[in-house]
């Protein structure tokens, strides 16, 4: 099946200032693809060619098998969309909102199975600017999928919401792949995109750094495993023999101990074989976190 | 077709929610008929006066052109700053990425502009009515073509104001500006004849006095000469501009 969304070489300039030069990806049916760097990294130009409200300036760009450079009209009636700084105005009502989107996508659902559906109905008659801004998430996601698309792109959705909020938006963001609609979604938070995406493209000065799957970042790039225990036993050197074991660091009671692969079952063996059981033995993954600044070379 | 209806709709329902600006629009030309109206009188001049008012009488003369003034007021500064304002806040950005056409966007303006100068008009027909001795319209038809060409032509002028205007605030200030000189300059305040020689040549300039003329003119039956020309060529560049200038965010 061909991918939902295939970008290659994309190339973006605004006068003589290039705001991405090289981002190649493919999203696959079904898929959260997070799109994850700093800010002004080139995310944001990157989506906004996909959808056609930008031109990109070179590049191979399929969405939909539509090119969004040609078709542009046609490809924004299959795709949904939540943009960043993107608004409604303060006293459009939630249902007048619903009614007028659903209206520019009649082979949608009606807007009153939209609303019921993301649980807006108790807020039909609130007016925009009066909806917390989850509620105000709730009626982005719900106006994005109003017109039962393929592909929605949210950018930015969870930025200046309270973490109560956040959570529910990914419930939300969950929900809408749940019903068979590919998301890609741009994040700046590292644990926004652990914890939704399927896979994640990593972009850092206007390029595709890395792409993989959130573990599979943290594999490549995490710098290998770290097992730690504590104990009063002199010798350790049997641990240096271990295949998987890197190196071993002591300090007073407290041993550090890195290596790659599986490395805490070996330690654990050697250990146990040695007459030694640490209660606090314990493996430490680095986070997506650590990867990112790794990878993306600011400092730690 | 559905996507322009509903944008108008919503558009017309969202500027009553904002009482300030309705008063504003609906009020302000009324305050100002009537102080003018309380000055002037109705008397058309006496032989060896100056001839002012076109010799027609203060309120037959300014009545019809207060009808052009409402239709200014709505377009030039309503719909720059409900334009800017939506571009400002991202809303015709969330509109372009539903496929909404600059048709429906612009279309929906001139709708809303066309209800609200209706409105307007009629209540500053019915309270001149009410206060005033002016005389009635002599071609019904005549009038109302010509105030459908100056929605047209003073909603292009607003949308094309909304387009280069980059915020709701300089949209705002800018809009009143333009009214205010348009209000003293195009006939629609002190009668045109006073105007020094310096401000009779703005005042060619501006579209509203060759509004005031066109409306004057079909209400009366006299001849507007080249006001019709002048005033839809103002129209049509505007529209172009306004098209061109045409920002979504």
């Amino acid at each position: 099946m061909a991918p939902v969304v295939y970008v290659r070489n994309l190339e973006k300039r605004y006068g003589s200032f290039v705001a991405v030069e090289d981002v190649t990806f493919s999203v696959e049916a079904g898929e959260i693809f997070g799109i994850l760097g700093p800010n002004g990294a080139g995310k944001t130009t990157t989506v906004e060619c996909l959808q056609g409200l930008r031109r990109a300036d070179g590049g191979d760009l399929h969405v939909l098998g539509y090119d969004p450079r040609v078709d542009a009209k046609l490809l924004r009636r299959q795709i949904g969309s939540q943009l960043q700084e993107s608004a409604l105005p303060d006293r459009i009502k939630v249902w007048e909102a619903l009614d007028l989107f659903s209206s520019l996508a009649p082979s949608g659902q009606p807007w009153e199975t939209v609303m019921d559906q993301w649980g807006l109905s108790p807020k039909r008659d609130a007016k925009f600017g009066n909806l917390s801004g989850g509620q105000q998430q709730r009626l982005f996601v719900a106006l994005a999928v109003v017109n039962a698309p393929r592909l929605v792109f949210f950018d930015e959705m969870t930025t200046g919401l309270d973490p109560m909020s956040r959570r529910v938006t990914w419930g939300l963001v969950r929900q809408v792949r749940e019903q068979g609609t590919t998301v890609v979604l741009v994040t700046h938070f590292m644990d926004e995109a652990e914890e939704l995406c399927d896979r994640i493209a990593v972009i850092n000065e206007k390029r595709v750094v890395a792409i993989d799957t959130p573990d599979g970042l943290v594999e490549q790039f995490g710098g290998g495993a770290r097992v730690t225990f504590s104990t009063d036993a002199a010798d350790l050197a049997f641990l240096d023999r271990v295949e998987e074991v890197d190196g071993v660091s002591r300090q007073g009671w407290r041993v550090t101990v890195t290596g790659h692969g599986a490395l805490l079952v070996s330690v654990a063996a050697e250990l146990v074989n040695h007459g030694l059981k640490p209660i606090d033995l314990a493996s430490h993954k680095a986070s997506l976190e650590d990867v990112f600044l790794t990878i993306t070379g600011e400092e730690h | 077709m559905g996507t322009f209806v509903k944008l108008s709709w919503v558009n017309l329902k969202l500027f009553l929610r904002e009482p300030l600006t309705v008063v504003f629009s609906l009020a302000l030309p009324l305050i100002i008929l009537f102080v003018l109206g309380g000055v002037f009188g109705n008397e058309t001049s006496q032989p060896g006066e100056q001839v002012v008012f076109r010799n027609i009488g203060a309120m037959s003369y300014y009545v019809p052109a207060y009808v052009a003034l409402v239709i200014a007021s709505v377009c030039v500064i309503s719909i720059p700053t409900h334009l800017a304002s939506d571009r400002e806040r991202g809303v015709l950005k969330r509109l372009h990425a539903s496929s909404v056409s600059v048709w429906a966007v612009a279309g929906a303006e001139v709708a809303v502009a066309c209800v609200l100068s209706v409105v307007s008009a009629v209540i500053l027909l019915v309270a001149a009515w009410l206060v005033y001795d002016f005389e009635p319209a002599r071609s019904v038809v005549a009038v109302v073509g010509v105030f459908i060409l100056l929605i047209l032509g003073f909603a292009s002028f607003g949308i094309f104001l909304g387009s280069i205007l980059p915020t709701a605030r300089a949209a705002q200030a800018v809009g009143m500006l333009v009214w205010f000189v348009m209000l003293f300059l195009g006939g629609a305040g002190p009668p045109p004849e006073v105007l020094t020689g310096a401000m009779q040549t703005m005042s060619d300039f501006t579209p509203l006095w060759h509004a005031v003329l066109m409306m004057q003119d079909a209400w009366l039956e006299l001849d507007a000469g080249l006001s019709w020309v002048i005033f839809s060529a103002i129209g049509v560049v505007s529209a172009v501009l306004g098209l061109r200038f045409f920002r979504w965010e």
